[in-house]
């Protein structure tokens, strides 16, 4: 990898969302998906810096999983262009992007449901290893296992270490997602309704163990959330998607204040 | 922290017993021995496949190849020694899996299982028109030499047998360390969800590439050893019966350890010879009925009664 020179301009003046400085981590210009005739995104400009903390919001079909999908490979958009510290993604596959660093979990927990946490975990921590002869070294390394650990730790699912994922808790299966989209060392990290599914006093322990893990290690994070108290909570910078667009983009007050999102994203929650 | 693997201790001990057992076996035992071994070969291949949720039900494809390299090696270029044989099989069968796993690596379910299918029975029709090889008589492959000497009919049966053993206890090696490799452990994690091995950095076409091809290079080398041992090959080898009994032997088997294909082949191989010697007229439907009776009480493969049994102890 490495960014080509010459690349990287200055993010485009007016269409920057506040608190963009110098170059950003993720630049994603007039990005658009068509499904037939159904527009999943239309015209997607945003930028997000180092360390960020957005937070998407949206209706139900307001496209934030397909913006997520665009990005990280696995839909290819029909026009637009989206870079990672300053190289295109457009047309690479989801492994490439992963490579890249940008890793990113699912709204349904995609984890290796017949094995244990901790395999999970190894095959995670294997897989990140790059190199072509990587793929022939010992799994279960004692390295690995040790850093397997650590996550489980840090994660706090260690209780859960030998459980195979299909029967642990929904709350632990969304750990063990998120975990295991970090365990490249990425630096941008995707998540996808990480609280989905999690009872709701649960839910603020879950993002607390989440998001500190993710800011030991500087990691830049998007995430999508419904629920309106954890984006105040934890997104600095929100930005708000209506049928394929963004509807608002700022710090977390302002747009979640804004009178066309109350009327198409929160209702009339915060009145 | 896991077990203690004692496979390798294990495979020793097995590895000495057999080749014990050689010395005083019936010649009918011997040849039935290094059949079945062959088989278990085989059907190692298809644990790993088994392992990521696939199943070839053409790897009688491999199978046939290797025989048929033997076959053509002898004839036409008088190579009759019988440990390069079962190597040129393997390579022979290698450079096809390869060529043929691209297209593999991209199907799954039954579609993976009926495209291996086609392929088996596309070579078979080959072999049948080919006057050239003998069509559907096959033709008969010569005796093989040991170091460039020819030795007497039960030498070098004996001696077949003991490479075979020999051949089945490093591949049961490789495979188990294979199994706990990075790679090799990605088997249930491909059945489970390619899309997060996808999302990990990896692409899972090319493990499964990687499985087709190991797949190939056994069933490659278990077909030359046959072909050695019966002294004559034709085209049901790659008969789609073939590679039925191949996948009955790998569900009887089960995938727990690299013992199992050789345990359950060698089981199979008594339930055919016994099943044929007493009741000729039926003895399909003993096959079938044991087969049934696996799926029903042991989905697992017989190796799994072992393990519920130690697990018990």
């Amino acid at each position: 990898m490495g960014s080509r020179p010459g690349t990287m301009g200055p993010p485009s003046g007016g269409m920057s969302a506040p608190g963009v400085m110098g170059s950003p981590v993720l630049e994603v210009r007039r990005l658009t998906k068509l499904f037939d005739q159904v527009v999943a995104a239309r015209d997607i400009d945003v930028s997000i810096a180092a360390e960020e903390v957005v937070s998407i919001i949206g209706a139900n079909g307001a496209g934030k999983t397909t913006f997520v999908n665009l990005v990280t490979g696995y839909a290819h958009p029909s026009a637009g262009s989206i870079r990672f510290r300053g190289q295109e993604l457009v047309g690479l596959r989801p492994r490439d992007i992963t490579r890249l660093g940008v890793g990113r979990s699912f709204q349904v927990p995609q984890v290796f449901s017949t094995l244990s946490v901790r395999d999970n975990l190894l095959i995670a921590h294997g897989l990140a290893e790059t190199g072509r002869r990587a793929g022939l070294s010992v799994l279960a390394s004692r390295d690995r296992v040790a850093a397997c650990e650590k996550l489980l730790s840090i994660y706090r699912i260690d209780a859960y270490r030998d459980r195979a994922a299909a029967v642990v808790p929904q709350g632990v299966r969304k750990l063990l997602d998120i975990a295991m989209a970090t365990a490249r060392e990425a630096t941008l990290l995707f998540l996808d309704e990480p609280t989905s599914g999690i009872a709701t006093e649960e839910k603020f322990a879950v993002m607390d163990i989440v998001m500190a893990a993710l800011a030991e290690r500087k990691a830049t994070v998007v995430f999508i959330e419904h629920d309106i108290d954890i984006v105040e909570r934890y997104g600095t910078r929100v930005v708000a998607f209506h049928e394929g667009r963004i509807l608002a983009d700022g710090p977390a007050n302002a747009v979640l204040d804004d009178a066309r999102v109350r009327e198409h994203v929160t209702g009339q929650r915060r009145a | 922290m896991p077990a203690r693997d004692y496979t390798g201790v294990a495979l020793a001990v097995a590895f000495v017993l057999f080749v014990a057992a050689g010395f005083f076996l019936p010649s009918w035992a011997v040849s039935l021995a290094i059949v079945s071994l062959a088989r278990g070969i085989v059907a190692l291949g298809l644990l790993v496949q088994f392992r990521s949720g696939l199943v070839s039900f053409g790897q009688a494809l491999f199978f046939a190849i290797g025989g048929y390299a033997v076959g053509l090696a002898s004839l036409k270029l008088r190579v009759t020694d019988m440990i390069l044989l079962p190597l040129i099989g393997a390579a022979a069968a290698t450079l096809l899996g390869a060529a043929l796993g691209f297209l593999m690596r991209r199907y799954r379910t039954i579609f993976f299982a009926m495209l291996s299918l086609g392929f088996s029975m596309l070579f078979y029709g080959l072999l049948v028109k080919t006057e050239t090889l003998g069509s559907t008589d096959g033709f008969n492959v010569p005796t093989p030499t040991v170091f460039g000497s020819r030795l007497s009919a039960l030498a070098t049966r004996t001696l077949l047998y003991d490479l075979t053993v020999v051949a089945s206890a490093g591949v049961a090696l490789a495979v188990h360390w294979y199994l706990g490799t990075i790679l090799g452990r990605l088997d249930a994690a491909l059945r489970d969800n390619e899309v997060r091995v996808e999302y990990l950095g990896y692409a899972p076409a090319r493990a499964i590439h990687v499985q087709y091809v190991l797949g190939a290079a056994l069933a490659g080398a278990a077909g030359a050893l046959t072909a050695m041992a019966v002294g004559h090959i034709d085209p049901t080898m790659a008969y789609w019966t073939t590679s039925g009994e191949l996948v009955f032997i790998t569900i009887l088997s089960g995938t727990g350890s690299v013992f199992a294909p050789f345990v359950g082949s060698l089981v199979f191989s008594l339930i055919q010879t016994y099943a044929l010697q007493y009741a000729p007229s039926i003895w399909q439907m003993i096959l079938g009925v044991a087969l049934l009776a696996i799926i029903l009480y042991l989905p697992g493969g017989l190796w799994s009664a072992l393990e519920r049994r130690r697990a018990r102890a």
